[in-house]
């Protein structure tokens, strides 16, 4: 039944172990791919310190205590208390709606139930912000012929929603499932063990998730452009009935006019929202490492 | 058959540069708590008089690390050509550790360091200019688990002729691969569908098939058979006997029954407490017959008794 | 995975508490009807929010849509004070940005996931795959300042005039402007932009290629190189088009850095040196300062059009992540 087939001895084992045949053109082939890779690696790094240089050398000319604290002309304070405003209102929307979606997702959808839901929070991730800005704009804007920090908040909601509810869901499948079976099996009702097991236990990462999307929704400018960009900056504004001063729409604002000072300025409010930015990206980095570790363990 | 020149210059070396065939390098001494006796007596008795020419493998005190742990001390044996050599003992016992440092598997795993040498045809394997990739081309190697590429079953076969410049003749070579992996007549009508059609043991004897298709000098199997059943488990035996002589074989196996039946000489590796920690090390190497019927260590007796019995 | 012992007694505790009484019993069922309506009720509400986003966008740019119909992405002028609205300069801006962010971006970022997954040691790792992230967290409008002021004028200074000089004779590579200001520029902020986001997402596909099958391409006297192509790349070919479509997706609506650097251009013209404009950037743009009712709805169209583009790039996007396997089909 098994053919035998002699063959021939094709090489001499006995040679040294250094490249035969056509090993060394094809490690050359092999080395210049992993040039390649490399140089990529390089360049976006490269791009990275680039950005971060010019923003950190451009920028700490203008920062001061008085940039920071103070209303136009000098300063950016209200522009900093309006984006703190407007993330506040988006977060404070976007958090419990993303959880529950999230825990939708992990506990309550069956098979046929996840796969649409998981594609509605795609979908929406991938929606340009500039669409939900027109959203906003036609929703809220237009009916009441005011801009208003809540609804920039509204906005930023909805961009929001899917990057907590994705973030949370990671969480969650990380929570172990034989402790979920372990409370079924007992004959626990299932809002039970969500709430006293399942949420505190992704709790580490419901947070970090929040805190990712605040440092995304912090940058965002284009709901900015259409909802809150007509508001003064001189003194300090806290209704968000009304149209707040924020960080990034003044920036936009700064780098349509060609005008140095207002460059400078503009660097300066760059360093200060990238400084945020980076900060709650790197705590909450921090965070997600070690509430991972405690659910892994 | 028309071997390819191309790939590998079949004269003997009588040139070139100076090569130290034996050289023997010590890397760091074992550690401080763990000098044991004389571990394998067979080898024990017979390393270090010179290159015995039917050796493919000789290993001099090798022993493995990944990071501070000590996976393997002190395993000295030589492997001879065209046998198939069985390693067996309990789980652990780092068996699969010592085959996968001979076509250098393990380099990838962090923290990895061996001690010792392992000399390959007088080579030392771990040698500073040697080159991996022309180690595994020479030293093939079949997984527990199958692992057939997710492409159609010819390119399994045919992907690493292609990359090492054997085009011409590819599908005799593919057929004769199969053939000699015993698996031509039931896939001959579907070379084109996908491998992961394939049943379990089907899929263990193309990665067989793949292996002895570049001809490798050695064929390393690492308990080729664990995930199978006992029919597609015969198989494999059947074609291990079949590839005896062609191949030098060295077969992991926690199958005594295995080993007994396809191997002409069988080490037994258990673990050994050396200082504080159980390491694996090599207790007994010597003909097949010897280690299941009179095995001269206390150890081997009773782990082949056990299973046996 | 092991469950651990607090969680294991918290449920103990909850189940004998459970035992005691029917009241108990209906208010657990109770809860449970209520805590899955309410989490239902959160899906349902954001699939609502993605109807009335269409239905407003459609409903705003309706007197735009009656007017123009199709042929608003045909007509070449764009003259809000002539009341003349033709998108088609936008579209192409459109087009030609995003395709240049997709064919330079993609190459490049695809080459970071293989560095990061399988070529880079983990320390190596550890530091460059958060250095990529940052740069994805780098806000838009940050970008497109740099853009505009540094990274501008260094491409119009050096970059246009050498592609001008050696590829002129090809229309696209057209005689550049001064202020930096280009649709070449606005596709570069874009590469920059997808990069990170193309890269870290394929870098996750191909950390899931099991080491087994890596294994045994490399047992048979294969290079690192060949490993990745013949066996790593193959088996992930569908993850990496959903990526790439993901970082489309990204490109094409990029309203903002866009509008920095593009220059804000209407006309419809193929030369990548001159100014131009996007749909999405004409409306950052143009938006806060709509001098008519049809301005408005023309924006609201292009909106519609990118909604279109959008959704459909991302459904593709999970439709291809699906039809050939999870994790780009590593195990498929």
């Amino acid at each position: 039944m098994i053919v035998r087939h002699k063959i021939a001895e094709p090489f001499d084992p006995t040679r040294p172990l250094t490249p035969t045949g056509n090993l060394r053109r094809r490690h050359l082939v092999s080395r210049f791919a992993q040039g390649v890779a490399i140089a990529a690696a390089i360049a976006a790094v490269a791009v990275l310190v680039i950005v971060i240089w010019a923003v950190v050398s451009h920028g700490i000319k203008a920062i001061s205590w008085d940039f920071i604290t103070k209303g136009e002309p000098e300063g950016i304070g209200p522009n900093l208390v309006g984006t703190a405003i407007i993330v506040g209102i988006g977060t404070l929307i976007a958090a419990p709606i993303g959880v529950l979606i999230a825990l939708f997702l992990s506990e309550y959808a069956g098979r046929r139930a996840t796969r649409p839901v998981q594609l509605l929070m795609d979908v929406m991730n991938g929606l340009p912000s500039i669409i939900i800005a027109v959203f906003v704009y036609i929703l809220i804007v237009e009916p009441t012929k005011q801009q208003s920090g809540l609804a920039a908040g509204i906005a930023l909601s909805i961009i929001a929603v899917p990057l907590i509810a994705r973030g949370t869901q990671e969480v969650l499948r990380l929570v172990p499932a034989a402790q979920r079976e372990a409370a079924d099996a007992l004959g626990v009702a299932r809002w039970r063990s969500v709430l006293t097991i399942i949420l505190p236990a992704a709790l580490g990462g419901i947070v970090t998730a929040t805190l990712l999307s605040v440092a995304r929704a912090a940058g965002e400018t284009a709901p900015m452009i259409l909802l809150s960009s007509l508001a003064k900056a001189d003194t300090y504004q806290f209704n968000p009935l009304k149209e707040l001063p924020n960080v990034p729409v003044k920036i936009f604002q700064l780098s349509e006019e060609a005008n140095p000072e207002g460059f400078t300025k503009a660097w300066g409010l760059s360093l200060v929202l990238i400084a945020i930015i980076l900060a709650l990206g790197l705590g909450s980095r921090a965070l997600l490492n070690r509430s991972k570790r405690k659910l892994t363990r | 058959m028309s071997i390819d020149d191309q790939t590998f210059d079949p004269r003997p070396q009588t040139n070139g540069r100076p090569q130290a065939p034996n050289r023997v390098r010590i890397r760091t001494e074992p550690l401080p708590g763990a000098i044991g006796a004389p571990a394998a007596t067979e080898s024990a008795a017979e390393s270090h008089v010179h290159i015995a020419p039917d050796a493919v493998f000789e290993a001099d005190k090798v022993g493995i690390f990944y990071g501070r742990k000590q996976a393997l001390i002190d395993v000295s044996m030589r492997i001879r050509r065209g046998q198939v050599t069985a390693l067996i003992g309990p789980s652990g016992c780092g068996k699969t550790t010592f085959l996968r440092s001979l076509n250098r598997m393990n380099d990838s795993i962090p923290g990895f360091r061996i001690d010792g040498s392992i000399n390959y045809h007088g080579h030392d394997i771990y040698g500073s200019n040697v080159d991996t990739v022309e180690v595994r081309r020479r030293i093939g190697m079949v997984f527990q688990k199958p692992n057939p590429f997710p492409k159609s079953i010819y390119d399994n076969i045919a992907w690493a002729p292609r990359n090492l410049g054997m085009r011409s003749g590819l599908k005799e070579r593919v057929e004769k691969a199969l053939r000699g992996a015993a698996l031509w007549d039931e896939v001959k009508d579907r070379l084109k569908d996908s491998a992961l059609g394939l049943s379990g043991g089907q899929q263990q004897r193309l990665c067989i098939a793949r292996a002895i298709a570049i001809e490798p000098d050695v064929l390393l199997l690492d308990e080729p058979a664990s995930a199978l059943d006992p029919i597609a488990t015969g198989a494999i035996e059947d074609l291990i006997h079949s590839l005896k002589g062609r191949f030098t074989i060295v077969i992991v196996t926690h199958n005594m029954q295995q080993a007994a039946r396809v191997a002409d000489r069988t080490a037994f590796f258990s673990l050994e407490t050396r200082g504080e920690k159980p390491i694996g090390t090599l207790i007994e190497f010597d003909e097949t017959e010897k280690i299941f019927g009179a095995p001269r260590d206390p150890r081997t007796r009773d782990y082949v008794m056990g299973r046996f019995g | 995975m092991s469950a651990t012992p607090p969680a294991g007694t918290a449920s103990l505790k909850l189940a004998r508490s459970n035992r005691q009484s029917p009241a108990r019993k209906r208010a657990d069922r109770l809860g449970d009807v209520s805590l899955r309506l309410i989490c239902l009720g959160a899906a349902l509400l954001a699939a609502l929010v993605l109807v009335l986003i269409a239905k407003e966008v459609f409903e705003g740019a309706q007197p735009a849509i009656s007017k123009y119909g199709f042929s608003f992405l045909t007509n070449t002028e764009w003259a809000p004070p002539l009341e003349k609205f033709g998108g088609e300069g936008l579209v192409l801006g459109t087009l030609i940005t995003s395709a240049m962010a997709i064919f330079i971006g993609a190459p490049v970022a695809i080459s970071i996931g293989i560095f990061l997954a399988l070529l880079a040691p983990a320390g190596v790792r550890n530091v460059i795959s958060p250095l990529v992230e940052m740069l994805a967290a780098i806000p838009s409008v940050i970008l497109g300042f740099w853009g505009l002021i540094v990274f501008g004028p260094f491409v119009a200074g050096t970059i246009e005039p050498f592609l001008h000089k050696t590829l002129g004779f090809i229309p696209l590579f057209g005689s550049p402007q001064t202020t930096g200001a280009s649709v070449f520029t606005a596709g570069l902020i874009l590469t920059i932009m997808v990069i990170p986001i193309i890269a870290s997402v394929t870098r996750d596909l191909f950390m899931a290629v099991p080491r087994e099958l890596q294994d045994g391409a490399a047992a048979l006297g294969s290079t690192r190189w060949e490993v990745i192509r013949g066996v790593v790349l193959p088996t992930t070919v569908s993850g990496m088009i959903a990526a790439t479509l993901l970082g489309l997706g990204r490109a094409l609506g990029e309203a903002i850095a866009v509008s920095q650097v593009i220059g804000g251009a209407t006309e419809s013209h193929l030369s990548l040196f001159k100014t131009g404009g996007t749909l999405a950037s004409i409306i950052a743009l143009q938006f806060p300062s709509a001098i008519s009712a049809l301005h408005y709805a023309s924006l609201y169209y292009c909106a519609a059009i990118l909604l279109v583009i959008g959704v459909a790039s991302n459904l593709l996007a999970s439709w291809v992540g699906m039809r050939f396997g999870a994790a780009g089909g590593a195990m498929r």
